[in-house]
């Protein structure tokens, strides 16, 4: 036991004899919480449209400014010729025109019937389809005005209320996604790399002659970042919690836990990692180039799982950031207690097992 | 590896990328049981937005459901709900919406507003003379859309998704390359020939940029097999474009591995940046939502480039005179990159 602790520190003086992998370490987290909790955000605002009034009437000049006046969009143009629609898509920046047609206003009044047609760049479908609900939404709006105020008889009100995020803001949503990612990638990119380092600059096989056994060894490593991370951890919730609001509703000693099994997990994924590569690039290709993308695609919190195809559904379950996304929101979000998270809890340790094991098995004690 | 990974990811993570939502899951509390609150609710799944997680009797057993994430939206029928609309003229209905991701709440909240809006007209027509109705003065809206009327959500991702995919690879492999040399030592028997930190820095450019050309167009033909996209624009031109990113990037990949001792830490650099490219480039979310200072991020990162004009050639076929600026502006950051890598290669210690 006493030789494990001597290996402990001795990894611990590796780690704090690297000043700017340290500083990295640290920084890292906390730079990405802060950075991506405020930036990051689906709801789309200010887009560019352009506005060819061929009206210029009492009717089409209120809807322009009810337009202008919204937050979602920002009018870029307002003369134009029709034939140039194409090349304002080609430019890149305006996302929807909108055509009135001359005698708007006049239509409306004598035919009780107008048409307003909208030409949307939908290259990016979900910008494109969002806008036109916005200015749908305005336009029946307005029509609504010019109906006069006398209440409708025998209407249905629907009360609404916005649970758990009554703003809509984005960071409720990409914060717990966040925390996910960059918990589970800094932690399987360090433990993998410190591992398969010593295999590349050779000092691996003088660590194996040495009477300690090689698997303590090898958790030697994982104790710095079990640590590390912890503390990251408490930053990130501090973060969250004084710079972007976002309270925690639920046990923090909870939370805690379930995050130190997410970290455990993993660690034991980057030792998994380590066993099957020999050098320090691959196992970076491994670590950030296989995980961040599925991490981020799969976990549910950039894309809704629901929507996806069944294979990809099913894949989904193997992405270990899903089940802690899935806590953290439970925990933080809705205030929600172990009952409530004992199967992803179930999961995560399985998980768990699951590399220690295989891992275990693959590491060799002689190199070739 | 180096292959593989990249073309396993633009199969199959392209089809997970969609924000069209429906199959939104909705709890309908009915206390009424009248025949109007047995419509409403058939309405609301007919439309195909919605997917029925049951009928709870309470409000509470409700709220369970969605604590469950089992319901996304409770809609609570009153007791008295047809009594009081024919009576009293009007009745509130509950809407309960989870709204933790919330653009998915208020698009869900406005399809089931707009179906309790259609149901309530039609209950109107039932009671009023259908003339007054008519009368009331409508605007339709007609919309077109264009470049990709089915709205196919991949068509629009596997292009961003392959401009990431080529800048992971590309930055990682420039990032580490100099600094191995230090680690295991060969840089010192390169340091002791007479060949100059310029042509250093270029020798190392060149067989990557090589490669990153390959991997885009390995991307470039399952886009084109398996997802049926083929640039709407002059291919030539996107390669002329990536000539230019890649020049950028790879010096920006030198540079960092210039500055680190340690492999370790030049991936710690590299980790950091590449999520700030994955994330802020406007790859998945869209950058004129973001706040004023992250979209100056944005302009400084060379990626929002690349994506803006790969969406901008391939889909909408835009030509050189439309993406002049963008590459001009890339240019630059690859001149000044490779010059800060050249300047702050040492080859004493």
């Amino acid at each position: 036991m006493t030789q494990f602790f001597i290996f402990v520190r001795k990894e611990f003086s590796h780690v704090f004899r690297d000043r700017k992998t340290l500083l990295m370490l640290f920084g890292l987290p906390v730079i990405q919480i802060v950075l991506f909790g405020f930036a990051l955000t689906n709801e789309i605002k200010h887009a560019d449209i352009a506005v060819i009034d061929n009206a210029r009437d009492v009717a089409s000049e209120q809807i322009i400014q009810k337009l202008e006046g919204s937050s979602f969009f920002h009018v870029t143009k307002t003369v134009m010729d029709p034939r140039q629609t194409e090349e304002v898509f080609k430019e890149g920046k305006t996302k929807l025109v909108v055509i009135f047609p001359g005698n708007f206003y006049t239509d409306l009044l004598h035919f009780n019937k107008a048409q307003i047609q909208i030409i949307a760049d939908a290259s990016d479908p979900n910008t494109a389809t969002t806008l036109v609900a916005y200015i749908t939404a305005i336009v029946n709006d307005y029509q609504a005005s010019l109906k006069g105020q006398a209440p409708l008889p025998y209407a249905i009100v629907p009360e609404v209320r916005m649970l758990y995020n009554p703003d809509l803001k984005g960071a409720p949503n990409f914060v717990p996604g966040v925390m996910a990612m960059v918990l589970l990638l800094v932690c399987v990119m360090m433990t993998s790399i410190s591992i398969v380092k010593e295999k590349e600059l050779g000092t691996m096989e003088i660590l194996l002659a040495s009477p300690i056994q090689p698997i303590l060894i090898i958790l030697a490593k994982a104790v710095p970042y079990l640590l590390l991370s912890m503390i990251n951890l408490v930053a990130i919730l501090l973060l969250s919690v004084y710079a972007l609001d976002l309270p925690i509703l639920g046990s923090i000693p909870l939370l805690m836990g379930e995050s130190a099994l997410l970290i455990i997990a993993a660690l034991s994924l980057g030792l998994l990692i380590s066993t099957v590569t020999e050098s320090q690039q691959a196992a970076m290709f491994l670590s950030m180039m296989g995980m961040m993308l599925p991490t981020i695609l799969l976990s549910g919190y950039m894309f809704p799982i629901e929507n996806m195809p069944k294979v990809l559904q099913v894949i989904s379950n193997v992405v270990p950031a899903k089940w802690y996304y899935i806590i953290v929101k439970n925990i933080m979000l809705k205030g929600l207690g172990f009952s409530f998270i004992w199967k992803e809890t179930l999961i995560l340790a399985g998980m768990t097992l699951f590399f220690l094991f295989v891992s275990l098995r693959n590491f060799k004690i002689r190199l070739q | 590896m180096l292959f593989v990974a990249p073309i396993i990811q633009l199969l199959i993570l392209p089809q997970a990328a969609n924000y069209t939502i429906r199959n939104i899951n909705l709890s309908v509390v009915d206390l009424d049981h009248s025949s109007y609150s047995h419509k409403l609710s058939e309405k609301i799944f007919a439309s195909g937005y919605f997917r029925s997680s049951g009928y709870p009797a309470s409000t509470s057993e409700a709220f369970k459901l969605i604590e469950e994430d089992k319901a996304d939206i409770i809609l609570t029928i009153p007791n008295g709900f047809s009594q009081n609309i024919i009576k009293e003229g009007s009745q509130k209905v509950a809407v309960s919406v989870n709204a933790i991701n919330g653009v998915k709440a208020s698009v869900g909240n406005n399809y089931l507003g707009n179906i309790i809006q259609d149901f309530n007209n039609q209950i109107r027509t039932e009671w009023i003379q259908p003339a007054r109705i008519n009368s009331q003065p409508s605007i339709e809206i007609v919309s077109a859309y264009w470049y990709n009327p089915l709205l196919t959500y991949y068509i629009f991702m596997v292009p961003g998704i392959l401009v990431f995919l080529v800048t992971m690879i590309g930055a990682n492999m420039s990032a580490l390359n100099i600094v191995r040399e230090k680690e295991v030592g060969t840089i010192e028997q390169i340091n002791v020939t007479p060949v100059s930190k310029s042509l250093f820095i270029l020798g190392k450019l060149i067989p990557f940029w090589i490669l990153g050309n390959i991997i885009f167009t390995v991307g470039l033909l399952i886009a084109w097999l398996v997802y049926g996209i083929i640039p709407l624009g002059s291919i030539p031109l996107l390669y002329m474009f990536l000539g230019v990113y890649l020049f950028a990037l790879l010096g920006f990949g030198l540079l960092i591995s210039t500055y680190s001792d340690t492999q370790q830490q030049a991936n710690s650099i590299m980790f950091l940046f590449v999520m700030i490219f994955n994330l802020m480039g406007g790859l998945f979310t869209p950058i004129e939502s973001m706040p004023g200072w992250a979209q100056v991020i944005t302009k400084i990162i060379p990626i929002s480039y690349f994506i803006e004009v790969m969406r901008m050639i391939v889909l909408k076929g835009s030509s050189l005179r439309h993406i002049l600026y963008h590459t001009g502006i890339v240019f630059g950051m690859g001149v000044i990159l490779n010059t800060w890598a050249i300047l702050n290669y040492r080859k004493t210690s």
